[in-house]
């Protein structure tokens, strides 16, 4: 069966904090996320999520603080304007929007941490590997 | 005839222009085919781009005419979304397109023509370039034209923001309008362009009418074609490079056709062959004919001696002058004479100097009114100007939104290819007999194809004035027999 | 100087508009032209492929490319000049990062080829007939060169010394980057031989923003009244100036219109039309409640890709196989 990669941008202050929750809690989810711990959502370059693509990730998740909540005010609100602006140019470039996603999670909902990682595999897995038009070199 | 193919969506302009020449078994030619390696994709990635941006996107098809497809496609967004440039945007738009005619045809003149023309068919070859041409008229003169191509340029970027890809096109007017400052200094300069017209006309009767071989070699028989003929005219039938009807007249000279717009459709269509990435246009009411001149033909021309035929006259007063002497000296109309482009080139240089001179002076040229700002919902538009290089057309469908959905380009170069061609294959059919290969070939086969300005050789606008070219001799089992280099 | 140094030149898909530059640049100061001999410019002088094969290995001292890669002629031949060259110059957007004629990278070759030979309307070919690779006809034998499916900037290629940006390139700056050669005063090898600042930190109209530009709509020039003295990203309009490297003088800017981005990304940048998009992301004045809204000005864009790259597409990291960009 095609394992997904996937990896998850999360926020220090919500996010990841929620994502520990649900390891120190035992829920288990999926495997196939990387989780890469970011100050902010608002900190997190188009350029990285791209990158991410462009290595060999099939998925990025995006996890932020609730509107409102963020740590620095409204990084997040950044955040989504960037993410909108993203799926309509990734589209453009033959890769399926669904492979980005954007969730807001506070440090307290682990279980969504959770069913987020696992609903988002899934769709991943029936979406099948990533192709970036710019993988491979063809000539002729 | 149809295979797999591997070819390139955009290149414009590739490597060498390829001219392959077969003879058949008593050595004389059977058939030569000229090859240029382009193709332009911009047709099929304009698609999904926002409609006002062809303007800048388009000219990147052509960095030698850039001006002249920002026009064309200027122009279609008019058409598509059905709005009108108001007086003074449509009095800028003229005066820069007649900027751009005047300095790209008098760089060709000089540079390209000139070296066959002003040196002579006969001269050495090393003395057959820009040089010889300086050489011949004074190095003052040379200087005089880098300085007015200049001023020239450098007042078109002024009014466009650059002259290589210039930006200022909307649909409905232009983006930046002309003070009254500029305009001083556009008349200073446009009264410069006058002079230095006439200058050009004078040097070409002095140099050219006056050498009886010239005379004879453009008046004979190796560059003649028979064709129609197409070029945009006025509301009374004279030259217009900006805007008009396209009227077409048939190789007796008589009115064949006018259209106008999306009307195109009803009288180009283009052939495909297997050995080029070029389309040859013909007269689609005639149907494809093949590779043929002559009173039974499909084939039309354009630039600017098809834009003198078809018209009845110039629109300015010098210029109409020099279209009579035109006309009296070659003794026919429609004339026939592919080496009568240069002529009618020059000609064409006189009529823009004119009209910047008579634009620079309109009331309107400084009018802040410079946009109407469409409102209709865009649908299809067609743009038509004439290019240096000939008749000009982009053609787009859009969605609702301004999104192009479908892109059609007619480029100047194009329609003449099929001509070029046959000129080429005239021309060598009269240069080699029996197998023997006069090594003037090179040279007369070059001038075969000069007069059309030919856009794939951007090359040509470059120093020494010469297009890299390499002809191939087949024999009939498609053996090499040699092959040809300039310079070699 | 004992010794004149030579230098070459040489197109690959170009519009021809790079070549204007410099022969601009070859009328304005003979002097330059004089201290260098021109080895090898196909699109003025004859040469031969052999002629270059023939020079020692490094043997022109300056090699100016301008034009993306698109066949397998173009690449040998940049690879056989990479050797005989010292320095490799990429000469022009199309060189620099793939070019308007990368934004080909969005559609397919087929689709290309379709359009054009079958499906346009002035297009008559019942046979279906397409340009093939190879045609023959009885004794007649007719080649055609054989592409790549995808437009690459230079540095996808060979290794590229420097980048003179813009689409065309000034010729201004043309004849200073000879200057500086002649001159030696070349800075490190990769650069981008135009100040590393944002189009914005030169332009005129900078001063006209307000310490904190946050915008609420998105506007389409042709559909608006542009105020020439003010800001276009403060009127709504898409300008690339943020995301773009200064020193062309604000040529679009002057001309009434928005940059659309031809001088490329700024030192440090892997992608320009990401750069573009995270600056419009900071600036656009929603919150996540006027989700709608958002959505709504987004829209407008219509393009995001052939506006935020309209001349960066080739080299984009969408695209990209082995890492490298522009002035890396
Ligand atoms: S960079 Fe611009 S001017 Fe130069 S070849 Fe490319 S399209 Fe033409
Ligand atoms: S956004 Fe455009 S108009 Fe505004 S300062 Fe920057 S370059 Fe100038
Ligand atoms: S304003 Fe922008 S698009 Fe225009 S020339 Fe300058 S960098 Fe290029
Ligand atoms: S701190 Fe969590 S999104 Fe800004």
């Amino acid at each position: 069966m095609f394992e997904p990669k996937i990896v998850a941008f999360f926020c220090n202050w919500c996010t990841y904090t929620a994502a520990d929750l649900a390891g120190v809690s035992r829920m288990k989810y999926s495997p196939n996320v990387r989780i890469i711990r970011v100050m902010c959502s608002g900190r997190i370059d188009p350029e990285l999520i791209v990158k991410a693509f462009e290595k060999g990730a099939d998925g990025v998740i995006i996890g932020g603080c609730h509107p409102g909540d963020c740590h620095y005010q409204n990084g997040n609100h950044k955040t989504l304007r960037r993410y909108k602006l993203l799926k309509g140019l990734v589209e453009q470039f033959d890769i399926e929007w669904e492979r980005l996603r954007l969730e807001w999670i506070s440090a307290s909902e682990g279980e969504k941490v959770q069913r987020v990682s696992n609903e988002f595999t899934e769709q991943i897995r029936v979406l099948g590997p990533i192709q970036m038009k710019g993988g491979r070199v063809v000539h002729g | 005839m149809s295979q797999k193919i591997t070819i390139d969506p955009i290149t414009r302009l590739e490597g060498h222009g390829k001219i392959e020449i077969f003879l058949n078994e008593s050595g004389d030619v059977d058939r030569a085919f000229l090859q240029i390696p382009e193709l332009r994709g911009f047709e099929k990635f304009c698609v999904g781009r926002p409609a006002e941006e062809m303007a800048r996107i388009t000219p990147r098809i052509c960095g030698v005419c850039p001006t002249a497809h920002h026009m064309a496609s200027t122009k279609a967004l008019d058409d598509l979304y059905k709005v009108s440039p108001t007086p003074a945007a449509k009095a800028i738009r003229e005066l820069f397109y007649n900027m751009f005619m005047f300095e790209d045809h008098l760089l060709h003149f000089f540079y390209l023509g000139g070296p066959d023309f002003v040196v002579g068919p006969e001269a050495p070859k090393a003395e057959r370039n820009i040089l010889g041409v300086i050489g011949k008229v004074g190095l003052e003169v040379a200087s005089q034209l880098i300085t007015m191509r200049k001023s020239v340029r450098d007042l078109m970027s002024e009014m466009a923001g650059k002259v290589i890809h210039p930006v200022f096109g909307l649909p409905g007017g232009v983006s930046k309008r002309v003070t009254e400052e500029q305009r001083e200094k556009i008349k200073k300069v446009s009264h410069q362009a006058l002079d230095f017209a006439e200058f050009t006309l004078k040097v070409f009767d002095n140099v050219v009418l006056k050498n009886p071989k010239y005379v004879e070699l453009v008046t004979g028989d190796t560059y003649k074609l028979k064709t129609y003929y197409m070029g945009m005219v006025d509301k009374t039938d004279r030259v217009n490079f900006y805007d008009g009807d396209i009227k077409i007249i048939d190789p007796s000279g008589k009115e064949f056709g006018r259209f106008k717009g999306i009307g195109y459709l009803d009288w180009i269509g283009e052939h495909v062959e297997p050995w080029s990435f070029i389309k040859f246009p013909y007269l689609k009411k005639l149907g494809w004919r093949g590779f043929e001149d002559g009173d039974n033909t499909c084939l039309y021309r354009v630039a600017p001696m098809a834009r003198l035929n078809a018209a009845i006259g110039m629109a300015t007063p010098k210029a109409q002058e020099a279209y009579e002497w035109f006309y009296q000296i070659l003794g026919e109309k429609p004339v026939h004479y592919t080496l009568a482009y240069h002529w009618a080139r020059v000609i064409e240089v006189m009529q823009a100097a004119e009209e910047m001179v008579r634009l620079s002076n309109i009331p309107e040229l400084t009018d802040q009114d410079i946009r109407n700002i469409p409102t209709e919902t865009p649908k299809e538009g067609v743009g038509i100007v004439e290019a240096p290089r000939g008749t000009l057309i982009h053609h787009y469908k859009s969605d609702e939104n301004g999104i192009i959905t479908e892109a059609n380009l007619i480029v100047a170069t194009v329609s003449n290819s099929a001509a070029i061609s046959l000129n080429i294959e005239k021309a060598a059919k009269n240069l080699i007999k029996n197998g023997n290969v006069n090594d003037g070939l090179l040279n007369m086969v070059e001038m075969a194809f000069r007069p059309y300005d030919p856009c794939f050789g951007c090359a040509t606008h470059s120093l020494p004035g010469e297009m890299p070219l390499t002809i191939y001799l087949r024999d009939p089992s498609g053996n090499l027999i040699r092959e040809i280099k300039r310079g070699s | 100087m004992a010794e004149k140094p030579t230098v070459a030149f040489y197109w690959c898909a170009s519009c021809g508009g790079c070549e204007e530059a410099v022969v601009d640049v070859a009328h304005g100061i003979l002097d330059i032209v004089n201290a260098v001999n021109i080895g090898f410019w196909p699109v003025a002088l004859d040469f031969k492929k052999g002629d270059v094969e023939d020079v020692p290995d490094g043997f022109y001292a300056a090699t100016f490319i301008n034009g993306a890669i698109r066949n397998s002629e173009q690449e040998e031949m940049v690879k056989l000049l990479r050797k005989k060259s010292g320095l490799v110059f990429a000469l022009g957007a199309c060189a620099h990062l793939g070019g308007i004629p990368s934004l080909a990278n969005l559609t397919s070759k087929e689709e290309i080829l379709e359009y054009v030979y079958r499906r346009s309307p002035s297009t008559e070919n019942a046979q279906n007939t397409y340009p093939a690779k190879v045609y023959r006809d009885a004794a007649i034998k007719l080649e055609l060169p054989e592409f790549f499916d995808r437009v690459y900037p230079l540095n996808q290629i060979i290794d590229v010394d420097y980048y003179i940006p813009g689409c065309a390139p000034p010729s201004e700056l043309v004849a200073d980057v000879f200057m500086k050669i002649l001159k030696g005063e070349l800075p490190k090898k990769g650069a981008v031989l135009s100040p590393n600042k944002s189009l914005c930190s030169s332009c005129f109209l900078n001063d006209t923003k307000p310490e904190k530009l946050l915008i609420k709509e998105l506007k389409r020039p042709h559909l608006t009244v542009i105020d020439p003295d003010k800001c276009f990203l403060l009127q709504g309009l898409v300008c690339m100036g943020p995301a773009t490297r200064t020193g062309c003088n604000e040529r679009c800017i002057h001309g009434g219109m928005p940059c659309r981005g031809c001088f490329g990304p700024l030192d440090g940048v892997l992608d320009q039309g990401l750069s573009m998009l995270s600056a419009l992301g900071s600036i656009l004045d929603f919150t996540p409640e006027q989700e709608k809204e958002l959505d709504g000005v987004i829209g407008k864009i219509g393009d995001p890709a052939g506006t935020f790259y309209r001349f960066s597409l080739g080299a984009s990291i969408f695209y990209r196989q082995d890492g490298k960009r522009g002035g890396e």
